[in-house]
């Protein structure tokens, strides 16, 4: 029971990745392959924080009578990484819209007929 | 036990979601679902301690994100080309790999666990020894603009370049100001008054942000997405075109450079003061009171790359010509 609840987030990043990663592999839309890497990211999230939490710790921010806190450290990494995350979802984004514009599709297999096209 | 309780109901929130977002066929659909998948994670970023990454996460995630998606479908179409159900393959070859993950899982430290590896490294070190050290009682500030300042630098020039290629991708001959759809949110009356009351709180909320950061959860990535998030709940009412009037384009692709350029001054000013690149310590004649110019002045860069950053890009987005 206890091996369960100890690893139950680590299942759930797992899974969440997974449903992540199937709608990046298995759809055909551009912007259904970005979602999926937004939920990958988020789930890479979760692990880290996952990781850095202690029993009965706080929050990394001084306070008086409290003597145990969580990690920084994968605080600091995962909130630059949030921030670096949204900045390049953007510019995929902004590359879908201009093979929408270019293609008249954001079906991956319509682009690719017309790259093969006459 | 309790706290396991809320962790175990949210994840198994935030599974469910996941599957509705592959599931769902409209796109729309999918894209708000992603917004409340955010909002959950940072609940959950919440229950774990890291209250600086919830407070990132539901400005981003749930905010900016969602707007930024929404914006992207507007000039796609939100409809997806119907597809046979599943894709059998791809099921597989998730399936393998997560039966390998969940396999390397079994040995890892439970959650929770003080002696887990990962607690045994710098970690100890941050947690004793950066209060005395850098004076400010925020570990994660301490860390992320003290510490690690380089890599911080790094990762805001990456804001920057991305910044850049947004503008590069999205401007010329396709911009157009939509002037037809923004008429129709102009003239809804609660939403301009709400918003009118709204927006200099969000604006002073920012600053608070990015000022309080060291002392409380916050710091330049979070007050520069909340700043920015101000000007575009004015954009999405008033039109980008009033927005425009109000920050011009050339004007905040200035401050894209001013930020980094703050960042990387302080670094030097450290060099010019007989330290070394961004050793905040020789900025002042106490220590401490150096580390506090030097982590007061990257924040800021930071923040002023990131809003700038997030203005443009939504503007870019927002101002596109719809096909």
């Amino acid at each position: 029971m206890s091996s369960f609840l100890g690893l139950y987030n680590y299942w759930i990043v797992i899974f969440l990745m997974m449903a992540g990663f199937y709608n990046v592999i298995a759809r055909g839309n551009l912007i259904r392959k970005l979602v999926g890497l937004n939920i990958f990211q988020t789930s890479v999230f979760l692990l880290y924080i996952s990781m850095g939490k202690v029993e009965g710790g706080t929050a990394p921010i001084l306070a008086e009578g409290v003597t145990t806190y969580s990690n920084p450290l994968p605080h600091v990494l995962i909130l630059t990484a949030i921030v670096v995350g949204i900045a390049t979802t953007a510019v995929g984004l902004a590359l879908v819209v201009r093979i929408r514009a270019a293609y008249g599709t954001i079906e991956e297999d319509e682009i690719q007929r017309r790259e093969e096209g006459p | 036990m309790t706290i396991a309780l809320v962790d175990i109901a949210l994840m198994t929130f935030l599974a469910i979601i996941a599957v509705a977002i592959t599931q769902v066929r409209d796109l729309f659909a999918a894209v708000v679902l992603t917004g409340i998948f955010s909002l959950l994670s940072a609940c959950i970023f919440t229950s774990l301690d890291a209250v600086d990454v919830a407070f990132t996460e539901a400005a981003v995630g749930a905010g900016l994100a969602t707007v930024l998606f929404l914006a992207a479908l507007s000039l796609t179409g939100p409809r997806e080309k119907t597809q046979p159900h599943h894709s059998w393959s791809g099921l597989c070859v998730c399936l393998l790999t997560g039966g390998a993950l969940i396999y390397g899982t079994l040995d890892m430290p439970h959650l929770g666990d003080p002696n887990a590896p990962v607690h045994q490294h710098v970690a100890p070190r941050y947690i004793a020894e950066s209060p005395e050290e850098i004076g400010i009682p925020n570990m994660v500030t301490s860390v992320l603009a003290s510490y690690r300042g380089y890599d911080t630098l790094g990762e805001v020039t990456v804001i920057f370049t991305a910044g850049l290629a947004v503008l590069l991708l999205l401007r010329g001959s396709g911009t157009r100001l939509d002037a037809v759809a923004d008429q129709a949110m102009r003239h809804a009356m609660i939403l301009r008054v709400v918003s009118k009351l709204f927006i200099p709180l969000i604006l002073l909320f920012a600053l608070y942000v990015q000022f309080h950061g060291d002392f409380g959860p916050g710091g330049g990535f979070q007050a520069g997405v909340i700043f920015a998030a101000a000007f575009i709940l004015y954009a999405l009412i008033y039109g980008v075109e009033e927005a425009r009037r109000v920050a011009p384009a050339g004007r905040v692709q200035v401050f894209f450079a001013l930020g980094l350029l703050l960042y990387i001054g302080t670094g030097l000013a450290c060099l010019l003061a007989g330290g070394n690149f961004l050793e905040y310590k020789v900025l002042a004649s106490d220590p401490t009171y150096g580390e506090h110019y030097g982590i007061l002045l990257i924040e800021l860069g930071v923040g002023i790359t990131v809003a700038a950053v997030v203005i443009s890009i939504f503007c870019h987005f927002a101002s596109r010509e719809r096909p």
